[in-house]
């Protein structure tokens, strides 16, 4: 183990290598920023819409995470990156017109995004499906519509219901960000392995990204409970911790 | 949209049929030996020792915080120097990736095991041993009728569950230039050009393995659920 390595210059010669691993964390925070925001979007309203008395609109729901969920994350990433401009043309002259790693970002936010949503949304319909139903009927009585007793009533219990399992679900796609390596994109966790092929410092370079990927998990799970704590409604949920 | 040839699928079925077996035979190894490692981390956290469980919750957090290709490529370079290590040989052994891949999942699955095991031994009621004590029951009688039955019965739909989620995490070994199933179908889509094919052909396999498989589970869990 030596920690001087981190102060050499990478092989290019413009940057040392704690550099190179804070330019490939950028992209890691970044694609998991982006794919949480899409995730948590979608995953809300495709959970919703689950729990609708609309059959047909269940059924979109029920395949929507029936298709993200039963494929590995891998295809996935092969199939938004490889087949889906093969298969559009327009995709393809859109892509080509794209600098290659503004591609490999784009399809790792889109691909993230929609993979964790099919998660986010399995979280939203249990919190729903937890609630008593007669909450929802008194908000229909009181002459709130369906509408209005999902944003103000329903949900608003729900998402408090589900903040844990929310919290693994973002530390899973904080951690599933380094299966971008796979298309190429320079995230942390290629940035790890081009050092520790270059090098030869395989157990430095590991031993860092290690370190740096159980912060963030940690950093995810304070600043969840930190939420969990500040929109606890009293006497409800939680409280007795 | 350009002209497709799912010829290719059938010209090179055999080939990539052997990826899939090998998909399969580790994710079967690393279930049996998830569950077993699993089962006496389980044992070890919840035993009154406090020093064991406090190592063998370290070793389930930390395999639960990384990402698992970290995993993968970490036991890639460690198991040759860990193996002369332990063996005494004069140079490290050159075990491969493949074969590095069983030790890797069965050690990394037996963190999830082990917390499915724990989960399902505390979902009995505490008071349920203590009545089974009271009546004269020995610890292991009381194990064997009483918890473990019901615990079973918990946690089978997640530990099924996980298995399918084992069953997607071992296409990461691909990355490592293993021939499982998608690594065998990259192969051949780089040697034909037929990417968009073979990776259209490997997607749907998976979706329809793992759509049956969790259809299965949830049969099996409305079958098993405990009337109450």
């Amino acid at each position: 183990m030596n920690p001087e390595i981190f102060f050499e210059l990478a092989v290019d010669g413009e940057a040392p290598w704690w550099r190179m691993l804070a330019d490939g964390l950028q992209f890691t925070l970044g694609v998991a920023g982006w794919a949480w925001l899409i995730a948590m979007g979608l995953g809300s309203v495709v959970g919703t819409v689950r729990t609708l008395p609309q059959r047909w609109l269940v059924l979109c729901g029920d395949a929507w995470v029936e298709l993200f969920r039963n494929i590995p994350l891998i295809v996935q990433f092969f199939v938004w990156y490889f087949v889906l401009p093969g298969l559009f043309l327009p995709v393809k002259v859109w892509v080509t017109a794209l600098d290659p790693t503004q591609h490999q970002f784009i399809t790792a936010i889109l691909c993230l995004g929609l993979f964790t949503s099919a998660r986010i949304a399995e979280q939203v319909k249990a919190g729903l499906l937890a609630l008593p139903k007669e909450q929802h009927l008194a908000a229909l009585a009181l002459g709130l519509t369906t509408w209005q007793s999902y944003r103000y009533v329903r949900l608003p219990m729900a998402f408090r219901l589900i903040i844990a399992p929310l919290t693994s679900d973002t530390m899973s796609l904080i951690k599933n960000t380094s299966v971008a390596y796979s298309i190429g994109l320079t995230e942390l966790f290629f940035r790890t392995r081009e050092m520790g092929e270059l090098t030869f410092r395989y157990f430095e370079a590991f031993a860092a990204a290690t370190v740096v990927y159980i912060l963030i998990s940690l950093l995810a799970n304070r600043a969840m409970a930190f939420v969990e704590a500040r929109v606890r409604v009293p006497g409800y949920i939680g409280t007795s911790r | 949209m350009s002209e497709l040839d799912f010829d290719v699928v059938w010209r090179t079925w055999p080939y990539v049929l052997g990826g899939l077996q090998y998909t399969v035979q580790l994710t079967v190894v690393a279930t049996l030996g998830g569950l077993v490692l699993g089962t006496l981390l389980a044992m070890v956290r919840l035993s009154s020792n406090p020093l064991w469980s406090a190592i063998a919750a370290g070793y389930v957090n930390f395999m639960r915080a990384v990402p698992l290709l970290l995993v993968i490529f970490w036991f890639y370079f460690l198991m040759p120097v860990i193996l002369q290590w332990a063996t005494g040989a004069e140079r490290p052994p050159a075990i491969g990736a493949q074969n590095s891949a069983y030790i890797t999942f069965v050690l990394f699955e037996a963190a999830f095991f082990c917390e499915i095991m724990r989960a399902g031994i505390q979902s009995i009621a505490r008071g349920q041993p203590q009545a089974a004590m009271a009546l004269g029951m020995t610890y292991s009688q009381t194990m064997r009728f009483v918890v473990l039955p019901q615990a079973l019965r918990n946690m089978l739909p997640v530990l099924l569950t996980q298995t399918i989620i084992l069953f997607q995490d071992v296409s990461l070994v691909s990355l490592l230039n293993v021939t499982d199933f998608v690594g065998a179908a990259g192969k051949i889509a780089q040697r034909d050009s037929r990417v968009v094919e073979m990776y259209l052909f490997v997607a749907l396999i998976y979706f329809l393995m793992c759509t049956g498989l969790s259809r299965t589970v949830r049969v099996l869990q409305a079958r098993l659920a405990i009337p109450r």
